[in-house]
């Protein structure tokens, strides 16, 4: 995994597969204390305490097919290859909480990548899930949260090809106006 | 405020009404994009986006797109699942967008197996 985008994508995959019906994806760029960070939150069915343990053990999986889990323990291998930090809260039944802490300007952070593309995968795979992104760099911020489409066009699938695109442009516009770089 | 705008939107949704292609049980194909870890790190997020590309230039109303987790053949990764209805599926492996277009426009559009990439028909499981 080369970009954050990708680690985010993957990682909102484990929200979906815990039955969340909502997400929320923040990124936010701190350019004076040269932090980056992103959280991820959702409401789905969490992890026990001894699940939560295990969670960056890339020989841990609660899937059948294969004996790794790498998703979380890459994320982490990436914030911590800026110096940086990764913290998991869950509480069985109510839902989950990651938040990757990254230096900025580390050589070793990784480039956000194609935040749209990531979004715009994420509601493909799951139309029926909301979610919400935010992105603040410094004192800018932009927001995208699906609900909004679907309140503008509650009679069309939100994966109908050109709301998608529409969605996807708007969203590489919006990180644009705030200058965010991929 | 972003240049695209809620009247855009609504434009798109006068129009995609007007088509009135959201007939349900309109759904010809269903395209599976394999996105676990492996798929992502393999490249499954550009053969998605190719997908939905190819799909919006075909104006296509009858493509249901998914995706699903990994099934165990990390290494055959980005898999790619069509399922023609009342046929069997095709699983494609190591796909990238190139490829992926050229499924769509002749597997997908036109019904044609494109059999070189092709690793297995049938269903898996994937918990």
């Amino acid at each position: 995994m080369l970009e954050l985008s990708m680690h985010i994508l993957d990682v909102v995959e484990n929200s979906t597969r815990a039955g969340a019906t909502s997400v929320e994806i923040e990124i936010s760029e701190d350019t004076v204390h040269d932090r980056l960070t992103v959280e991820i939150t959702d409401n789905g069915r969490g992890m026990d305490p001894a699940t939560l343990r295990k969670c960056f053990d890339p020989f841990f999986t609660s899937k059948t097919v294969r004996r790794i889990g790498l998703g979380i323990p890459m994320l982490h291998q990436a914030a911590r290859a800026t110096g940086g930090s990764i913290s998991v809260a869950s509480i069985e039944g109510s839902g989950t909480r990651i938040e990757a802490i990254f230096r900025r300007n580390h050589i070793d952070r990784q480039p956000l990548g194609d935040m749209a593309a990531t979004i715009t995968a994420l509601i493909m795979g799951n139309e029926l899930i909301d979610f919400r992104y935010c992105h603040r760099k410094d004192e800018m911020n932009y927001c995208f949260d699906t609900r909004d489409i679907r309140r503008e066009a509650p009679e069309i699938p939100i994966t109908h090809r050109e709301i998608i695109t529409f969605i996807k442009n708007a969203i590489r516009e919006g990180l644009e106006e705030i200058g965010v770089r991929s | 405020m972003a240049k695209l705008t809620i009247s855009d939107l609504k434009k798109i949704k006068e129009k995609a009404l007007s088509e009135n292609a959201l007939r349900e049980g309109d759904r010809r194909v269903k395209v599976t994009v394999h996105m676990g870890t492996c798929g992502i790190a393999a490249g499954a997020r550009d053969v998605m986006d190719a997908l939905m590309q190819e799909i919006n230039e075909a104006g296509s109303t009858d493509v249901v797109v998914t995706t699903s987790g990994c099934m165990g053949l990390c290494s055959r990764e980005p898999l790619v699942t069509v399922e023609i209805l009342g046929q069997e599926p095709i699983k494609y492996e190591h796909i990238n967008g190139n490829k992926m277009r050229q499924i769509f426009k002749r597997h997908v559009l036109e019904g044609e197996i494109q059999r070189s990439f092709v690793l297995a028909t049938g269903q898996e499981k994937t918990e």
